[in-house]
């Protein structure tokens, strides 16, 4: 309590009150108008345009505009509650410098890359870009055209992308921002279970006696899991709450076994437990027998980075780094008993009671456990492997696929699941878990299309990293980014994406809401619609599908990404596109143009318009003149019915706050790969991981290594780079809420303070932040929320002006190809 | 809908000179918040003061969570504390003089109310922060709804 704040504010109430500009009660404050017709608000239910945790939002509209958000109280995701970033929703659309019509970089009023931005008519821009692509595809062809989509896309937004540009233009170079996000992830399902995705869901939040964060910081970046998390451990005290984390930071207010690690050591722990479990007798033998296999993983599989990189030279086996062998369970036992604690505690400078106790949670057959992660273990150089080896864990001990037994790999974006993911927009991927390299899959998708037998290119494409690498070295020349700013996301802006955009050889469109880092790198802006300025749907991190209504009109000419895909693609005809070998197997197709084949197949406009409500927007169902959204999410729920991604008819999402796939029979699936929960698994089997052919899932033997670049005499510290809970990711949306950007206004280096005493540092002194990339200029805290241990520093990257990125080691995991953001070398000096 | 461009954008940042990066470049920095060329090498604005007057300012809709008007440097909320609640909870208001948390703070996840904050409310700064005396980049058009009601009722007569 602070009783001389109370007696300040006593005595200059009243003049305060005066002076505080915009607080004068105005003058028909006495007369409150309670009129229906003028007070009445329209709301409707959307959800949340932020991260994976997929709380559902009502929003008020009047006149027009969205007037207020709140949390949804009838969503079992938050049951009415938002974080701040939430709360401040009805703001994000409404920053004056909304883009409302293309932009092209002009010089005497034709296009010049060097010009300055001009606005020009959407015919003008289409007739540019389509100028574009057409003499890309015919000097290069199409593996010169590229795109950058998003987690951040709807459902219904990626799967046009995913039509456009692998039936469409026939290129795989399709990417979503969510290989920055969640590839490791993916890859740490797919190894282990050969299906993407939790089993659980979040209702074992409310079911689970022990709780582990392995590089998360959710009281920060999934606020609402976080109040259910907190909700349970202070209801119930017998409840434990384990943080592992490389720096000290919000979550740690909440633990019972607070543990900071050595970063890239989080492999020798996860071992280590292994280890404990074996050696402390705690293997769960019926669950490894019936429904496990046990792998050896191949080792020193470099870095992902460019060939030429020393440490991608020195590795052995960089090109079979998927690569494994069956091996036996002693043989595993062998390979994990080299993790002793003692060396364990020595590779993690984590004390070896401290490990004990974590270990204790885990093999305590009586304690139901929730593993959860994001960034730390999916932005690792050995992201996959560290997914793998805590499936390792859960696997050995049964402690999965029932309530409260749960690896939880928790997703950055709201529709990385959903869109990215589940769609397929990945350059390797396509719909429901299949990939382009496997010519079944690939038959199958074009089946559903209509489409002849080799349309889709059966080569994966690049994926993100590779994409600014092959536009700066010139073989990506076309390039389309939509619901992202990847300029300021991708790692090593300096060596790698900045001379990619600027390359001479380069056209880049950017499709935007306001103008990002990326619009500004970019030659050609389009105006985008956002959130519900759209009708879309989502896809939350526990497998729920959720949709939302159009509520109020994009500003001026802004349109969504998936008019601005599909409208393009009248541009072509296909015997512009395809060659004419392809052609010659269904020649009928040779005159129609991309937007007959591949939108007006008879499946995308199946329904019409009079499915669209009346008392709803829906702007480009009324300018295509079918119900799009309905057609595009229909066809692609072709994909995954029947073979365990089934999703419910369309209409029903209206209805609902979201279901969690698969739905089978209208009946959602909370625990998928146990009988009784899951309508895959067959009677009689318990538990059944029906994504491997023999139903088994597989413990990997995997080692701790290194990573490629570890702080020096000269680079003396690590760099960890993440978010923090005011902002969304690179802050374009956040940034332009007033509360939210006077919250937190500017990124600052948080560093300890005997760090910054060494270096002659005093908080807010500017210094030089530097590693072998690049520098920024930045504001040092050594009191703030983050408290990094001696020798690491953490900066936020949602700044526009304080681009991190430029420092940052474009190094990746060799198996997802996700860019490791939390570690690399660097050194701090006085300005 | 006021129809905006970003040609002409000038350069407003006082020292700021072009780093070695070997990319030919003369972009306008049409960012707001860079407002700089993107291989530019920009300073870092000094540290931002927290805002604490004390004097509450107007929610922009009534479910917004109010801003905290005072400084929170050292306050804790771990597993032994609640610093915010010293004041706010509901039988230390009176000495106090602080707001009451709302209502909805006492209801658990079903809607039952509790005898004490909902375990799920703890974490008083995952919905209220404080501010500080920043300068917004961007200006925001938000309309308060009240604005649009007494249009209406203009309209109306």
């Amino acid at each position: 309590m602070n009783i001389t704040r109370r007696g300040f504010v006593k005595a200059s109430a009243a003049s305060a009150a005066a002076t505080a500009a915009g607080i004068t009660l105005p003058a028909t404050a006495s007369n409150i108008i309670t009129r229906t017709g003028s007070t009445e608000l329209k709301w409707d239910k959307a959800p949340c345009r932020f991260c994976g945790t997929g709380c559902s939002i009502n929003v008020a509209t009047k006149n027009g505009k969205v007037v207020a958000t709140h949390g949804d109280i009838k969503s079992p995701v938050n049951r009415g509650l938002n974080c701040v970033k939430g709360y401040f929703l009805s703001k994000i659309m409404y920053g004056e410098d909304r883009l409302t019509q293309p932009l092209l970089r002009m010089k005497d009023g034709k296009y010049d890359k060097n010009g300055d931005f001009a606005p020009i008519s959407w015919d003008a821009a289409f007739d540019i870009m389509a100028e574009k692509y057409k003499a890309a595809l015919n000097t290069k062809g199409a593996g010169s055209i590229g795109m950058f989509g998003s987690g951040q896309w709807t459902v219904m937004e990626g799967y046009a992308a995913v039509k456009l540009m692998k039936a469409g233009f026939r290129t795989n170079h399709l990417e979503p921002n969510a290989r920055h996000c969640m590839a490791s992830a993916v890859g740490g399902f797919m190894r282990t279970f050969g299906i993407d995705e939790p089993m659980g869901c979040y209702d074992d939040f409310e079911a689970a006696d022990a709780f582990v964060l392995w590089g998360s910081n959710m009281a920060e970046m999934h606020p609402i899991l976080w109040t259910r998390l907190t909700d349970r451990r202070l209801s119930n005290p017998d409840v434990d709450v384990a943080v592992l984390s490389t720096y000290q930071h919000r979550s740690f207010d909440l633990a019972d076994l607070p543990i900071i690690f050595e970063p890239q050591s989080d492999l020798a722990i996860l071992n280590y437990i292994a280890n404990y479990i074996i050696e402390k007798d705690k293997v769960n033998w019926e669950f490894v027998n019936k429904h496990t296999n046990f792998r050896r993983g191949v080792t020193d599989i470099g870095y992902g980075l460019r060939d030429e990189h020393p440490a991608q030279k020195a590795a052995k086996n960089a090109g079979n780094a998927k690569g494994s062998t069956p091996m036996t369970f002693a043989e595993f036992k062998e390979f994990v008993s080299e993790y002793t604690a003692e060396k364990t505690a020595e590779i993690s400078g984590v004390g070896e009671a401290q490990l004990e106790k974590l270990a204790k949670l885990y093999a305590d057959p009586n304690k139901k456990v929730m593993s959860l992660w994001t960034m730390g273990m999916n932005q690792h150089t050995r992201g996959v492997w560290a997914n793998n080896l805590i499936y390792n864990i859960h696997l050995l001990t049964g402690k999965i696929s029932t309530p409260g037994n749960s690896p939880f790999s928790l997703t950055g974006q709201p529709s990385a699941c959903g869109t990215a993911r589940e769609v397929g927009t990945f350059s390797h991927r396509l719909p429901a878990d299949m990939v382009v390299a496997n010519p079944k899959h690939r038959a199958y998708a074009e089946k559903i299309w209509k489409l002849p037998e080799g349309t889709v290119p059966p080569k994966p494409g690049y994926h993100a990293v590779l994409h600014n690498r092959k536009l700066k070295d010139g073989d990506l020349n076309v390039y389309w980014v939509q619901c992202n700013n990847n300029m300021q996301a991708a790692a090593n802006i300096n060596e790698e994406g900045f001379p990619g955009y600027r390359n001479p050889d380069n056209f880049i469109i950017v499709s935007d809401v306001y103008p990002t880092v990326t619009a500004q790198a970019g030659d050609l802006i389009l105006p985008t619609a956002m959130w519900v300025e759209k009708e879309g749907a989502y896809g939350n991190a526990e497998r729920r599908t959720q949709s939302w209504y159009q509520q109020v009109k994009a500003p001026g000419e802004a349109k969504s990404d998936m008019w601005q895909m599909v409208e393009f693609s009248k541009r072509f005809k296909i015997n512009e596109v395809w060659p004419a070998d392809l052609i010659a197997k269904q020649p009928e197709l040779a005159e129609k143009t991309l937007y007959e084949v591949l939108f007006k197949n008879g499946n995308v406009d199946a329904y019409g318009l009079n499915e669209v409500p009346d008392d709803r927007l829906n702007d480009e169902a009324r300018e295509f003149g079918f119900y799009i959204q309905k057609g595009l999410f229909e066809e692609y729920a072709a994909f995954g019915r029947d073979h365990g991604h089934d999703l419910a008819p369309y209409d029903r999402y209206h209805q609902e706050r979201g279901l969690r796939w698969p739905v089978v029979d209208g009946v959602e699936t909370k625990w998928r790969y146990r009988e009784g929960s899951d309508p895959y698994v067959k009677a009689g089997k318990g538990f059944e991981f029906y994504g491997k052919p023999d139903g088994k899932a597989i413990i990997f033997a995997l080692p701790y290594e290194a990573a490629p670049e570890v702080p020096d005499k000269e680079y003396d510290l690590w760099l960890s780079t993440g978010r923090v809970l005011e902002h969304w990711h690179s802050g374009s949306m956040t940034q332009r809420v007033p509360e939210l950007h006077k919250a937190v206004p500017d990124a600052l280096i948080y560093m300890h303070p005997q760090d910054a005493k060494k270096r002659g540092l005093r908080r807010g002194d500017e210094v030089k932040l530097t590693s072998r990339r690049g520098h920024i200029n930045i504001r040092v805290e050594t009191r703030g929320r983050n408290k990094p241990p001696q020798g690491l520093v953490f900066v936020p990257w949602f700044d526009a002006a304080r681009l991190i990125n430029k420092v940052t080691l474009d190094a990746t995991d060799p198996i997802s190809k996700q860019t490791d953001f939390k570690k690399c070398a660097v050194k701090v000096e006085k300005v | 809908m006021k129809q905006k461009t970003f040609i002409g954008f000038t350069l407003t940042m006082a020292i700021a000179f072009f780093s070695t990066v070997m990319t030919q470049v003369n972009a306008d920095p049409i960012n707001p918040i860079l407002k700089a060329e993107i291989d530019e090498e920009v300073t870092a604005p000094e540290i931002a003061k927290p805002i604490k007057n004390d004097i509450k300012q107007a929610r922009n809709y009534p479910m917004q969570p109010p801003l905290v008007p005072h400084n929170i440097r050292g306050y804790e909320i771990n597993l032994n504390v609640n610093k915010c609640m010293a004041c706010h909870n509901r039988t230390r208001t009176e000495e106090s003089q602080a707001p009451m948390i709302s209502v909805t703070h006492y209801m658990d996840r079903d809607g039952n109310f509790l005898a004490e904050i909902s375990p799920r409310r703890y974490f008083c700064n995952q919905c209220h922060v404080p501010q500080t005396d920043a300068k917004p980049v961007v200006k925001n058009e938000f309309v308060d709804m009240e604005k649009m009601v007494i249009k209406a009722e203009k309209e109306e007569e």
